[in-house]
C-alpha cells in the first residue's frame, strides 16, 4: 500500500471516530425530539452538566463506578424537573417557544454547573488506555477504538430498549402519535420523564468520553453546536440518521482540512460540517433519513 | 378615564393609514418622543453610553430579525454574522475612500449585508423550521472564520482588533455620547417608521401569507421565492446598519469576537421574549435581554455577598435562564403580549373592571 493511500485511510478513520463522538450528541437530540417534538438545545449543556458532576464527584475521592451511579441519579431528577417544572407548562406552544425555553435551560444548567464545580478544567481518568496499535499499515488509537466500542453498545442497547420492551413500545407509539398513544393509556408524563433520563444518561456518556478526551471544562458545550449540521444531515427523528451523519460529518471535516484546508487558510472545521449538511439537505429537505412531513394545506 | 371608549371609525383614506390609531395614543406617543429628545440633557453619560446607545443599535438587529422571523417565518442565528458583514464594509470603506460620508456607508453596509443575505437565504427555498435555522449557523461560523483569517478586512492590522476613526456626519463631529445618541436616534426611529410601514404594504403581507402558510401564498399567486428572499434581505440591511453602528458608535473598536454566535442567539431570545412579529417586541425584548443581567449584576454587588465573582457570573447566568424559561411558560407570545392587555384594559376602562 503506497503511503499516500495509508495516510488517506488513517485522516478518514480518524475523522470517522470524530464522528461517532459527534452521534453520542446528536443521539440525544434526536431521543427527546422524537418523544416530545422539543427541540433540546440544552443537550450540549447537560452534557457538560453530566461530565462536571461527574468529575466532581469522582475528584472527591469517590470511586468511579459509584460517582457515576450517583451523577445518573442526578441526571434522572434532572429529567424528573424539566418534567415537571417547563414540559408539562408549555405542552402545545409553538415549537420555537419550547426552544427558547430549552435554550433558557441549557443557560440555567451552565451557571449552575460552574457554580457548582467551579469552572476549571478537570481531568478525567476513566482508564481507558491511549495506546497506538498498527492494523494492516493503518495506524489506530486505542482510545477511539474504545470509544467507537462504547457508542455501538449504547445504540444497540437503546435499540434493544425501544424495540423489545413494553416502555420502549409506549415511547415509540408517544413519537408516533401524542394523542392515540395518550388515548390508549400511555401517560405522557411518564414517557417525557423516561426520555429525558435517556437523554441523560446519553449525556453522561458523552460527557465521558469527550471529558476523557479533552479534559472536563466549560468549553465542552460547545460541542453541542457541532452536532446540530449532524442532526440536520441525518433527519431530526432518526437515531441511524444521527450515527451516519456523524460519520459523514466527521470524517467529511476532517478530509476538507486535510487536503482542501490548506487553500482556505485552515481552521475550516467549523463551518464545513454545515456546508456538508447543506448541500445534502438541498437534495432532500427533511434529512437523509428524516420522514417527509405532510403539512396541512 | 384617559381614552375614549366608543370606537371611532376611520373617516378618511389617512386616518385608515396612520400608523398610531387613537388619539390618546399619538399623545403618549408624543409626550414619550418629547421624553427620548431631551433625555440626554439630563442623563448622566455613563446612562446613555452603556445603557441606551447599545440598546438602540441592538434594536434594529432585533427589528431586523423580527422581520424575518416573526413576519416571514424563517428563522435565522445568522444575525450576528450579517452585522458582522456590515460592520467589516463600513469600515472598509470609511478608512480607504474617507470620501464618501459616514451616513452612506452605512447604508452601503446594509447593502452589503442584504446582498450576502440573499446568498445565504438560498437554503430557506428548500428548508423549513428547525432544518433552516440549523443551516444560517453556517453563515455564522462561515463569516466569524473568514473575518479571522482573511487580513485584508481590517486592512492588515497586526492585532485581529482594530480601532475605529473618529467620524462626524454632515460636519458635524459624533464626539460626546449626547451626539451619539441623537444620531443613533434618529437612525432608529427611520427605520422603525419604514419597517412599521413594510409589514403594512403588500411586501410585509407577502411575508405574512408565506409564514402561515406557504401553499395557499402561492395559489394566491405570491412569489414564495421572491418573498423569502427580500425578507432576507431586508432583514439582512437592518442587522448589516446595526452591525456597522455597533463597532462606530458603540465599541469604537472593530473585531470578529463582537459579533459571535452569542450575538445571534441574544438576538434570537430579544424577540421571543419580546414578541414574535410584532415590532414593538423586538424593542421591549431588547430592553429585557440588555437590561436584566445589568440589573442582576447591580443587585449582587449591592448586596456585596460574600462569595467570589466566578460564582455571581454563574448565579447571574442560572437566574437569566430560569427568567427565560419564566417568560416563555408564562407568556409564549412575549411581553409584547403583557403591554396590550394592559393598554386594552386601559382602553375600555372602567367598563372591564370587573374581567
Amino acid at each position: 500500500m503506497s503511503s499516500e493511500i495509508q495516510f488517506f485511510f488513517e485522516v478518514l478513520l480518524s475523522g470517522l471516530l470524530t464522528g461517532i463522538l459527534y452521534s453520542l450528541v446528536a443521539i440525544g437530540f434526536v431521543l427527546i425530539y422524537k418523544a416530545s417534538e422539543v427541540f433540546n438545545f440544552a443537550q450540549g449543556a447537560m452534557v457538560l452538566f453530566a461530565a462536571m458532576t461527574l468529575a466532581g464527584i469522582h475528584g472527591n475521592g469517590v470511586n468511579l463506578v459509584l460517582s457515576g451511579i450517583i451523577t445518573l441519579l442526578v441526571m434522572v431528577l434532572l429529567a424528573f424537573s424539566v418534567e415537571r417544572f417547563i414540559l408539562r407548562r408549555i405542552v402545545n406552544q409553538s415549537p420555537l417557544s419550547m426552544f427558547m425555553a430549552t435554550i433558557g435551560l441549557s443557560y440555567f444548567l451552565l451557571g449552575l454547573s460552574q457554580l457548582v464545580w467551579g469552572a476549571d478544567v478537570r481531568a478525567l481518568d476513566i482508564g481507558i488506555p491511549d495506546d497506538q496499535f498498527i492494523v494492516g499499515e493503518i495506524m489506530i488509537d486505542q482510545f477511539d477504538l474504545t470509544v467507537a466500542a462504547v457508542c455501538l453498545i449504547l445504540v444497540l442497547s437503546l435499540v434493544y430498549f425501544f424495540q423489545r420492551t413494553r416502555v420502549g413500545l409506549a415511547l415509540r407509539a408517544v413519537a408516533d402519535d401524542h394523542q392515540a398513544a395518550i388515548s390508549v393509556g400511555v401517560s405522557l408524563h411518564k414517557v417525557w420523564v423516561i426520555v429525558w433520563s435517556i437523554a441523560g444518561f446519553v449525556a453522561l456518556v458523552t460527557g465521558i468520553v469527550w471529558g476523557a478526551r479533552l479534559g472536563v471544562q466549560p468549553a465542552l458545550n460547545l460541542i453541542a453546536l457541532k452536532a446540530l449540521p449532524v442532526i440536520i444531515l441525518g433527519g431530526l427523528s432518526s437515531i441511524p440518521g444521527a450515527i451516519v451523519g456523524g460519520l459523514i460529518i466527521g470524517a467529511g471535516e476532517k478530509l476538507f482540512e486535510i487536503y482542501l484546508g490548506s487553500i482556505f487558510g485552515g481552521a475550516t472545521e467549523s463551518w464545513v460540517p454545515y456546508v456538508i449538511a447543506i448541500g445534502f439537505l438541498l437534495v432532500r429537505p427533511s434529512g437523509l433519513f428524516g420522514n417527509n412531513q405532510l403539512g396541512r394545506i | 378615564m384617559f381614552y375614549r371608549t366608543a370606537r371611532r371609525l376611520p373617516d378618511s383614506y389617512s386616518a385608515q393609514l396612520s400608523i398610531i390609531g387613537r388619539n390618546e395614543d399619538r399623545i403618549i406617543a408624543a409626550l414619550t418622543l418629547l421624553a427620548v429628545l431631551t433625555l440626554p440633557q439630563f442623563a448622566s453619560p455613563y446612562f446613555l453610553k452603556a445603557l441606551l446607545i447599545p440598546f438602540l443599535i441592538l434594536s434594529i438587529a432585533a427589528i431586523g430579525l423580527n422581520l424575518l422571523m416573526g413576519y416571514a417565518g424563517q428563522p435565522s442565528l445568522g444575525s450576528g454574522a450579517f452585522m458582522a458583514v456590515g460592520a467589516y464594509t463600513a469600515y472598509k470603506l470609511a478608512t480607504n475612500v474617507p470620501e464618501i460620508p459616514i451616513v452612506v456607508d452605512f447604508a452601503i453596509a446594509g447593502v452589503m449585508a442584504a446582498g450576502v443575505g440573499i446568498v445565504f437565504g438560498l437554503p430557506s427555498l428548500r428548508m423549513r423550521a428547525f432544518y433552516l435555522a440549523i443551516a444560517t449557523l453556517a453563515i455564522q461560523f462561515f463569516i466569524e472564520w473568514l473575518f479571522s483569517k482573511v487580513a485584508w478586512f481590517w486592512n492588515d492590522h497586526p492585532s485581529g482588533v482594530v480601532s475605529i476613526p473618529q467620524f462626524s456626519v454632515f460636519g458635524i463631529p459624533i464626539d460626546t455620547p449626547q451626539k451619539e445618541f441623537y444620531l443613533i436616534g434618529i437612525i432608529v426611529a427611520l427605520m422603525t417608521i419604514l419597517a412599521l410601514n413594510l409589514t403594512r404594504s403588500h411586501i410585509g403581507r407577502q411575508w405574512m401569507a408565506v409564514r402561515d402558510n406557504e401553499t395557499a401564498a402561492r395559489l394566491m399567486g405570491i412569489s414564495v421565492r421572491r418573498a423569502k428572499l427580500s425578507a432576507f434581505a431586508i432583514s439582512s440591511f437592518y442587522c448589516g446598519v446595526a452591525g456597522a453602528l455597533w463597532a462606530f458608535v458603540y465599541l469604537k473598536t472593530l473585531g470578529i469576537t463582537s459579533y459571535s454566535i452569542d450575538v445571534s442567539f441574544k438576538i434570537m431570545f430579544m424577540i421571543v421574549i419580546g414578541g414574535v412579529g410584532t415590532i414593538g417586541g423586538s424593542f421591549i425584548g431588547t430592553a429585557f435581554v440588555l437590561l436584566v443581567p445589568i440589573f442582576l449584576s447591580t443587585v449582587a454587588s449591592a448586596l456585596s455577598l460574600p462569595i467570589s465573582t466566578g460564582s455571581i457570573a454563574s448565579m447571574e447566568q442560572m437566574i437569566f435562564g430560569l427568567l427565560i424559561v419564566y417568560f416563555v411558560i408564562v407568556e409564549p407570545q412575549g411581553i409584547v403580549r403583557i403591554v396590550r392587555n394592559f393598554h386594552q384594559k386601559l382602553v375600555s376602562w372602567p367598563l372591564n373592571v370587573g374581567r
